[in-house]
């Protein structure tokens, strides 16, 4: 092999510098995960603390829900959503899920800087008022 | 392989008995489990075919008359106060004679008329030039009543839509309104969906129910589609007392066509064909 420790050199480094975000991390305190808090006055009061559909629908599916209820309210002027159980409830992110979930820094942002999306929600609504917050 | 009439038809009922059979059988077993969740309209809502508003101009005699009309308006919109011409935005304003109605400032037209500062707004046309500019649809018309509408999550602020409204109805959003929204304006707006003890929890904490625009955004008037949606006159309507009336136009029997039939009324700049729905009258 002409050069082999030139070529081995160069692997060396390669592979250092490949591995070094990972080599970097080890023994590191990782993240913690999310823990986004749900215990507002609001839902304290509730007989039946219970969301407008099951927890792990929401969970999931709360963004893609939140742009069918956009498109049906502004497009269609359809605001009322009856849930699968059958109650009423007025499609507004400000109005209505903000109401209970008054906590937006530790509902809304807990899970959105983990995993690091940047919904624009909040460049046009308002969000509530929060203890601290001028 | 070949299948005789009578077999596929055989195959074919039995598997339709089927499928009715199976959902069916999930109904029993376990019920709920294809109900799906469902939108519709309140139906505390006003509908109309056409919603049309008439001017009557001679209602409007001072300053404070039109002020009331504007500023409830600009109120619940948040809409903000940047305090430069160049950048101003307006849903509903004074506008002079000669500007709001440029093609018929005749020679020698009553002083009167000529110096009266006419309140505008968006015409809300049949025939709207800004929905058909626009390249994202973020305005368009609602095929149930005829309100021309934005849709703020679409808009690019690509502005051609304020290049083809020939009424100047349209404003721009050149940085983030928030602060000029005027502090001691951020009055909760009364049209909260909620029940009276909620709304004034909400109140007390400062909620709005109206969201703001942000930077890069076109906004305008909307007839207050929010307002109609829960069974209430536009803001302007209410705030005027009697200077505006709003009602469908394709009616006959309604508030705006009966006005329309007793007086003499004109609407801005028709020779453009855009049908706005927003007509005057001078008393």
């Amino acid at each position: 092999m002409y050069d082999g420790w030139k070529i081995i050199i160069g692997i060396i480094i390669f592979i250092g510098i490949a591995t070094f975000p990972i080599l970097y991390d080890i023994g590191k305190a990782s993240v913690p995960p999310p823990e986004p808090k749900i215990d507002t006055p609001e839902i304290q009061k509730m007989a039946e603390k219970k969301c407008i559909e099951s927890k792990s629908f929401m969970k999931t599916e709360h963004m893609v829900m939140l742009n069918d209820w956009r498109d049906s309210v502004v497009r269609d002027g359809n605001r009322l959503y009856i849930t699968t159980d059958g109650k009423e409830y007025a499609m507004s992110l400000q109005n209505t899920c903000m109401k209970c979930h008054s906590n937006k820094k530790k509902f809304c942002d807990e899970c959105h800087n983990y995993v690091a999306v940047k919904p624009y929600c909040w460049d046009c609504h308002i969000e509530p008022k929060e203890e601290g917050q001028t | 392989m070949s299948i005789s009439r009578r077999e596929f038809l055989k195959i074919a009922s039995a598997s339709a008995l089927l499928g009715f059979g199976g959902i069916s059988a999930f109904e029993i077993l376990q019920p709920g489990q294809f109900e799906a969740s469902q939108v519709m309209p309140d139906s505390k809502g006003l509908v109309a075919k056409r919603w049309a508003m008439v001017v009557d101009i001679s209602r409007f005699r001072t300053e404070e008359d039109y002020k009331r009309c504007i500023e409830a308006c600009h109120r619940i919109h948040n809409v903000p106060d940047v305090g430069n011409l160049k950048e101003e935005i307006k849903w509903i304003w004074k506008e002079t004679y000669e500007h709001a109605f440029p093609g018929q400032k005749d020679e020698f037209l009553s002083e009167k008329i000529k110096d009266l500062p006419f309140l505008v707004l968006c015409n809300h046309c049949n025939n709207p030039p800004c929905v058909r500019v626009c390249p994202t649809k973020a305005t368009f018309k609602r095929e149930s009543d005829g309100i021309v509408m934005m849709d703020m999550h679409r808009c690019i602020g690509c502005r051609f839509c304020m290049a083809a409204c020939p009424y100047g109805a349209r404003s721009f959003n050149f940085r983030d309104p928030r602060p000029f929204i005027n502090e001691a304006n951020k009055l909760p707006y009364d049209t909260v969906f909620t029940n009276g003890q909620d709304r004034e929890a909400l109140i007390k904490k400062g909620h709005l129910s109206f969201p703001t625009r942000m930077r890069g955004v076109v906004e305008k008037c909307t007839f207050c589609y929010e307002r109609l949606a829960v069974g209430l006159q536009p803001a302007c309507v209410e705030a005027s007392q009697g200077g505006l009336i709003f009602g469908d136009l394709e009616v006959p029997n309604s508030e705006v066509r009966k006005v329309l039939n007793e007086k003499y009324s004109f609407r801005r700049k028709p020779e453009l064909g855009t049908y706005p729905s927003v007509y005057y009258i001078l008393g």
